[in-house]
């Protein structure tokens, strides 16, 4: 009773504030509860269903297309092939979030896991129907471009990161204008130029499809943002450990690979993370440029004329699904930096 | 070899690939180009646009106007949504964040909650279900929600009123007073709830770093809890909060140009449209990056000046 009242009625206006609250609650909650849940439709053969008075919401909307959220235009008898790979890419990100498997061999797993992937995806080998990336979609595609875009872009940033630290000033200079540069634009102008300009670029006969470029220009700009964490992290390391490594005979690249970047980036693990979150939400504006992720998938659903109308479902549903993947991620980048960091350091 | 000559070599190496590398991509285009009759060149910029555009603010503008003036529209549609917003949300961040720290339970949890909810969607989800929410689950004119006297809610948009200037229902619309079409509405609340959950933890961040020490000294030297945090916490939390909250401020900028997908017609959606029309991608793209590359030093400039202003003397840098 004496911590209920020194939470929730210490002083006048503390009492106001969780009347106030309470009071919003009850006014607000009971009939979302109602809407969401107890007045819902999970099952429709006919939108009508939905559409009749007093109906909430209608989750038939979501399980109608759920195929074509999940995989796009894949076709449709293939779509295992989609699914196995969603579930051997969460399983790649799961595994390489412990700490036992931080080796060496880590990198190498990716490149099997990413080839084994991409196998699945286009096949055309071992049986497998060859499936154009055009027709790729849904999910897979909103994981695929964030994975991928991460796999590339982290080698980058770290090269990126030590140029920009380096003593010789036109690598300087051109690592600095690099990462200034692409984080002083918006994404969205980034992939216009990958969608619509870089094809002006390339020489004649030549063209990347659009997926590619709209990947390549993920890699840049997460690399731009992924340096800078790196950067952190290289500043952070004491002064005493290059110059140990220094007075021990390293060669530049001997001390960067063995005694600095092994700490350096242990210790941006945390912020990588962090960064990896904002990368992940930001694969959602491929949208624009015209590419099938996840939520175009499900933005394209709700054009059907049969089931228009649940736009509050559908983006509730999306928001569910990126909540759960970033929430995921930024629950371990709290636990990280809670106690593991400093640890870890001292490890190495 | 030395390490200098060595450092000497790398760097005419990268040099001349950056030079050979752009030199060859700009050959690749002008080509192009040629074989596509697209003259390059910004002479564009005076032709005539010839589409309309929804909201022009305080810019006249028709569709017989140039393309320059159409882009200028698009600056001004810009800037006035980012400088709506980066207030808004630092009000509104400001207060999520003390709101964070207070004592009442009930009340941190509660901006606790939100903030994970916010930070954890794309914005992009949000700006589509705010979209969807007024322009599909609001009533229309005729039947606007009016929650408070003179401030109608409708699927058209909100109005509002202005001094000696009351919106009121004429027809299919409202006319009078202040209006926020729907695609500004929503650009406003999704970029406004959005930044003000980051905001939020910058804030919580800033004053928690306000050694206790400094809070119970000012308590026993008799001041309220209002005034340890407006005089004592506040001037020594935004030393740490200011740099932080510059680049929120810049994200919110850069993340207005999500505009292009709900149809407010900022620089970035007319400079796709324009690119759209007379296929000059390389202006189009150059034009929007340029804007923006100098919104985001004017902003870091001001800060820094803000930063070394609030900054211990001695100790800005």
């Amino acid at each position: 009773m004496n911590w209920l009242r020194a939470r929730l009625f210490s002083n006048w206006w503390s009492a106001l504030a969780t009347l106030a609250i309470l009071w919003l609650a009850w006014k607000l909650l009971p009939p979302f509860v109602e809407w969401a849940l107890v007045d819902a439709v999970w099952r429709a053969a006919d939108p009508r269903e939905c559409r009749a008075p007093g109906a909430g919401a209608c989750w038939a909307f979501i399980w109608e297309k759920h195929r074509f959220i999940l995989f796009g235009t894949y076709p449709y008898e293939q779509q295992w092939r989609p699914a196995i790979a969603t579930g051997l890419l969460v399983f790649l990100w799961v595994f390489s979030s412990f700490k036992h498997s931080w080796k060496w061999w880590l990198p190498a797993l990716w490149v099997m896991g990413l080839a084994l992937i991409a196998v699945l995806m286009w096949g055309g080998v071992f049986g497998l129907a060859y499936v154009e990336n055009e027709r790729w979609g849904g999910l897979i595609l909103t994981l695929l471009l964030a994975s991928a875009g991460i796999a590339f872009a982290f080698p980058l940033s770290i090269l990126l990161a030590l140029g920009r630290r380096s003593e010789l000033p036109v690598l300087r200079a051109a690592c600095i204008c690099y990462i200034e540069l692409i984080r002083g634009v918006p994404l969205i102008s980034v992939l216009f130029m990958a969608s619509v300009m870089l094809p002006l670029f390339l020489p004649a006969g030549v063209t990347i499809d659009k997926l590619l470029r709209a990947q390549l220009a993920l890699v840049l700009f997460a690399a731009a943002y992924l340096a800078e964490v790196v950067r952190g992290g290289l500043q952070a390391m004491p002064r005493h450990q290059e110059e140990t490594a220094d007075a021990l005979g390293f060669s530049w690249w001997g001390k960067m690979r063995l005694v600095i970047l092994p700490q350096a980036l242990r210790l941006s693990i945390p912020p990588l993370v962090n960064t990896f979150i904002g990368f992940f939400k930001d694969t959602s504006l491929v949208l624009i440029i015209g590419l099938f992720d996840l939520l175009s998938t499900i933005k394209v659903s709700l054009q059907d004329p049969v089931w228009s109308g649940f736009g509050a479902e559908a983006y509730l549903f999306a928001s569910l699904v990126y909540f759960a993947f970033c929430y995921a991620m930024s629950a371990y980048s709290r636990r990280l930096e809670r106690g593991d960091a400093p640890r870890l350091l001292a490890q190495s | 070899m030395t390490r200098r000559a060595r450092g000497l070599l790398v760097q005419a190496a990268l040099a001349a690939a950056l030079v050979l590398g752009f030199g060859y991509l700009a050959c690749n285009a002008a080509q192009n180009l040629g074989a596509r009759n697209i003259a390059s060149g910004f002479a564009y910029l005076w032709r005539e646009a010839g589409f309309e555009i929804g909201e022009t603010g305080f810019i006249s503008y028709s569709a017989a106007d140039s393309y320059l003036r159409a882009l200028a529209i698009g600056l001004a549609n810009t800037l006035r949504v980012a400088a709506l917003g980066v207030a808004l949300a630092t009000v509104l961040g400001t207060l999520l964040g003390l709101a964070r720290l207070a004592p009442n339970l009930l009340l941190s949890k509660l901006a606790g909650a939100y903030v994970e909810v916010v930070r954890n969607v794309p914005l992009l989800v949000q700006l589509f279900f705010w979209y969807v929410l007024i322009t599909e689950n609001l009533p229309a004119p005729a039947d606007a929600l009016n929650p408070l006297p003179g401030l109608f809610l409708s699927n058209r948009g909100i109005f509002f009123p202005l001094p000696g200037n009351v919106p009121v229902l004429s027809g299919f619309n409202f006319t009078g007073g202040g209006a926020l079409s729907p695609e500004f509405a929503t650009l406003l609340a999704g970029l406004v709830t959005y930044t003000a959950a980051f905001i939020a933890e910058i804030v919580r961040a800033g004053v928690l770093s306000v050694p206790r020490g400094q809070v119970e000294a000012a308590r026993s030297l008799g001041l309220g809890r209002r005034d340890t945090l407006r005089r004592v916490v506040l001037p020594q939390a935004l030393r740490l909060i200011v740099p932080p909250l510059t680049s929120q401020y810049l994200n919110l900028t850069k993340n207005s140009s999500l505009a292009v997908a709900i149809g407010y017609p900022d620089l970035v959606s007319i400079a796709n449209t324009t690119m759209n029309q007379t296929g000059q991608a390389i202006e189009g793209v150059a034009v929007i990056m340029a804007t923006f590359l100098t919104i985001s030093l004017s902003i870091s400039a001001f800060m820094g000046w803000y930063n070394r202003r609030v900054a211990l003397r001695g100790l800005a840098a």
